[in-house]
Parts: structure tokens; C-alpha cells; sequence
């Protein structure tokens, strides 16, 4: 089947391949871009390990097609930490409130995080839930995440 | 799982989009937010050499009211659609049945046209476009058409569609008076589809009489349902003559092949389905009432 070009921006870096149109972006980014710290758990759409952000909005990157993303800007869980390591206040929340154990789902709740903060600055706790109940943890239990996002959506209001 | 290989193509308009699927016929999909196709994709539970991407078609997308319908077209997505304000006053329906599909990061990709088209019997909007007899619009190399939603349903993600036609957009009728609005449906998980649910509208007239109702039933079928018994039943009769629990009862009259699966039985399923008509029902006549 006939490959296509595509040029996307991945965290400011513009990117220029060529991929069959059946590679998902989620292979895209981490196959191709090297960016691993997206995670495939299902691959079909279920459990939100793959979440990034396209042109901004959360979205499955197992359910876009690379091609798809052509002429996008994405943003994966590497390019959440400013340049000189510093966690954002989402992850440093997540470890802060022990919202994590093996860390697998972590970069998908990041992810998703990120972006219900950035729609809605002062969800209500049902909003939290609400969030999050598009990813899927299989260790840790939601009660730190659910605490990690108060917290962050606290400090990043300058509330706390 | 990877999807199997498929040729990816990208048309600058609707028209170009129905003259491939002409083309290729049954070998050809359109990919709108590809929030179910996908999945099939990689389940390879459907195969395709051709993927025709709509998702970027300007056209397709926008919120128009027109005097008494609003016209959607088929490309805006579920988190559109759920944030529109001409959407919450038109046809609130849709706004209070956008928060119950999938999750968030599934509304920012997936389309109103894409869930209609698909016609998944649990879905929420194609019951929406069923209980307000809304009128799909087709584009094919033919011409244009539109489908009333009572004929477009025909089965378990079977709809009236030619293999060459897009679905550009559904026409919404949009009520207006003394009217209450409510969708109620129960799922095991959030964003999980429902095991049952129901959407209902409901007018009433200066007597508290009902002036029109519709009900509307997912996952209680091979398609959305239409509760006509129970419509028929209270239609130009008081709101008090029959109780929410008589009309959920009634509403699932007529119903013969309520599906069956590991989530429940075909009989667990219908008392979810006329408790959720029931509820559906008492909070839209309440609406009404408030109104």
C-alpha cells in the first residue's frame, strides 16, 4: 500500500516522515520519533495509556492514524516538563500524592490531566472523576490521582 | 492488534469523497473521527483497502439554526456539539446526551455524522435523531437526499446509506413551548455504552395536557427504538393519568429482540430500559412543568 509524506510539529520539533497509512500515531511517536513514553496498553481505544495531545485536545494516539496528524502539533508526556527537567505541576502532584506505582498508565493520566486542567482550571470532584474515567489504572488504585489533580489544579491556580 | 494494510486517501470536498466510494464500492470506508472504526480496524473485526478521510472537510462541519431545525452537519465533533449554546437552547437532547459518549479524549475525535452512520443500537445520538424524526442528509454522485431517521435505522450498524454515499448532516426539528428534555441510561462503568437508556421530549399545552412526546430507546434493539405505545398511550392526556413506572412499563411493549449478553439477559435489560423511561420521562415532564 502506498506510503504517504507527512510534516508534523512533536513537542516544537517540526517532523518530517514518510509512513504506511496504517501505522497509528502512537507507533508513529514512539517507533519513529523515538518517544516511548507513550504507552500502548489496548490499542483500541479503551484504556487511555496512549492519550497525547492533538493541536491541544487530548485524543487517543491509537486511534488517529499518523497520517492523520499531518500538518498537526502534538505534544506527548516528554514534552510536559519544562526544558531543564522541572516536573509541571501535574506530574510533580502525581508524585506528590503517590499517584502512581508501576507507572505504566502515568503518562496517559498526564496527559488527559493536562488537558481537563486546561478546559476546566477548577473541576469539582465528580469533574475529576469524570476526567479521569477515560484511563485505565491497574495498580495504583484512583484515590491518589484523583487527590494529584486537586492538588495541582490548586496550585495551579495559586490557591495552595 | 495493528490494522490490516489499506490505501489512505484524502478529498478536498464531500463530492470527491462520495465519487471514491463510488469507485471502490464496498471496498471503501469513510474515516470520520474514527473513534469505532478504528477499533474495528484493529480488532480486524472489518477490513478495508480504502480509508477515505473526511475528518479534515470543512463543509461537514458547523451548527446552523434554521428557523425551526438546526442543521448539524456530520463532521462537527461530540465535544462541539456538547459546547455549542445554539445547540443547548435547539435541541437540548443533544447537549445533555453528549457528556454520556465515551470519554472526553473520545468527543474530541468523534463526529455526530460518524456516530449516526455507524448506527450502534446503544448509541446515544442515533436515538436523539430518532425520537425527534430528524432527517439525515446524503450526499452521493446522484445528488443529494434526505433519510427520515424512522427509515434509516435498519439494523445493528446497518443503515438506509448507499455503499456511495457520505452523510453530510442531520436537520433536527426544534420544539418550542412548554417543553422538558431528559436522557437517562445506565452502564456498568462512565462512558461505558449503556446496557439501557432512554431519551425523552415532552410539550405540554396551557392545561398540562400532552401536546406531543417522543421516547427514544437505546440498547434495547438491533436499532434505536421509538417507545410508540407509550407516546400514542399519553398523547392529549393529562400529565397526571398515568405514572412515570406505567409509561417505562409501557414503553417497552413491543420490544421482541432485546439483546442478550454478558452484561445481562434480554429480561434484565428491559426492567433497566422501563426504569430508565420512567426516570427519563418524570424529568422531562417536570421540565415541562417548570417551564
Amino acid at each position: 500500500m502506498h506510503e504517504r509524506s507527512i510534516r508534523l510539529s512533536v513537542n516544537g520539533n517540526p517532523t518530517e516522515a514518510t509512513v504506511e497509512p496504517r501505522m497509528t500515531l502512537a507507533d508513529f511517536l514512539r517507533e519513529r520519533c523515538g518517544l516511548t513514553g507513550t504507552h500502548l496498553g489496548c490499542e483500541h481505544g479503551v484504556c487511555g495509556a496512549c492519550t497525547v495531545l492533538l493541536d491541544g485536545a487530548a485524543v487517543r494516539s491509537c486511534l488517529v492514524f499518523a497520517v492523520q496528524a499531518d500538518g498537526t502539533q502534538v505534544s506527548t508526556v516528554e514534552g510536559v516538563a519544562s526544558e531543564d527537567g522541572e516536573l509541571s505541576p501535574v506530574q510533580s502532584a502525581l508524585q506528590e500524592c503517590h499517584g502512581l506505582q508501576c507507572g505504566f498508565c502515568t503518562p496517559g493520566f498526564v496527559m488527559s490531566i493536562t488537558a481537563l486542567l486546561q478546559d476546566n482550571p477548577n473541576p469539582s470532584d465528580e469533574e475529576i472523576r469524570e476526567g479521569l474515567s477515560g484511563n485505565v489504572c491497574r495498580c495504583t488504585g484512583y484515590q491518589g490521582i484523583v487527590n494529584a489533580v486537586r492538588l495541582a489544579a490548586d496550585q495551579m491556580s495559586g490557591t495552595s | 492488534m495493528k490494522p490490516a494494510p489499506f490505501d489512505y486517501h484524502r478529498p478536498e470536498s464531500a463530492a470527491e469523497a462520495a465519487q471514491l466510494l463510488a469507485e471502490f464500492g464496498d471496498d471503501a470506508k469513510l474515516l470520520g473521527g474514527g473513534q469505532s472504526l478504528v477499533p474495528m480496524l484493529a480488532l480486524r473485526l472489518a477490513f478495508f483497502d480504502h480509508l477515505v478521510d473526511i475528518s479534515r472537510l470543512d463543509e461537514l462541519k458547523g451548527i446552523e439554526r434554521d428557523g425551526d431545525s438546526l442543521y448539524i452537519g456530520g463532521g462537527t465533533t461530540h465535544a462541539g456539539v456538547g459546547a455549542d449554546e445554539q445547540v443547548a437552547a435547539a435541541v437540548p437532547l443533544l447537549t445533555r446526551s453528549t457528556p454520556l459518549i465515551g470519554h472526553f479524549q473520545i468527543r474530541s475525535r468523534g463526529t455526530l455524522g460518524g456516530s449516526i452512520a455507524h448506527a450502534d443500537p446503544a448509541a446515544e445520538y442515533p436515538a436523539v435523531a430518532l425520537a425527534l424524526d430528524a432527517e439525515i442528509e446524503a450526499l452521493s454522485p446522484d445528488g443529494r437526499r434526505r433519510i427520515p431517521a424512522a427509515e434509516f435505522f435498519t439494523g445493528v450498524w446497518e443503515t438506509a446509506l448507499a455503499p456511495d454515499e457520505v452523510l453530510i448532516g442531520v436537520r433536527f426539528p426544534v420544539w418550542s413551548g412548554r417543553c422538558g428534555f431528559a436522557v437517562e441510561e445506565f452502564a456498568r462503568r462512565h462512558g461505558d455504552f449503556a446496557i439501557a437508556g432512554a431519551v425523552a421530549a415532552v410539550e405540554l399545552d396551557d392545561d398540562d395536557r400532552i401536546r406531543r412526546c417522543a421516547v427514544g430507546l437505546l440498547g434495547l434493539s438491533a436499532t434505536p427504538r421509538r417507545a410508540s405505545a407509550a407516546e400514542t398511550a399519553v398523547t392529549g392526556r393529562p400529565v397526571t393519568d398515568l405514572t412515570a413506572e406505567d409509561l417505562g412499563e409501557l414503553a417497552m411493549s413491543g420490544l421482541d429482540d432485546i439483546p442478550a449478553d454478558l452484561q445481562g439477559s434480554a429480561d434484565y435489560r428491559r426492567r433497566v430500559g422501563a426504569a430508565m423511561a420512567a426516570q427519563a420521562w418524570q424529568s422531562a415532564v417536570k421540565e415541562a412543568l417548570d417551564a
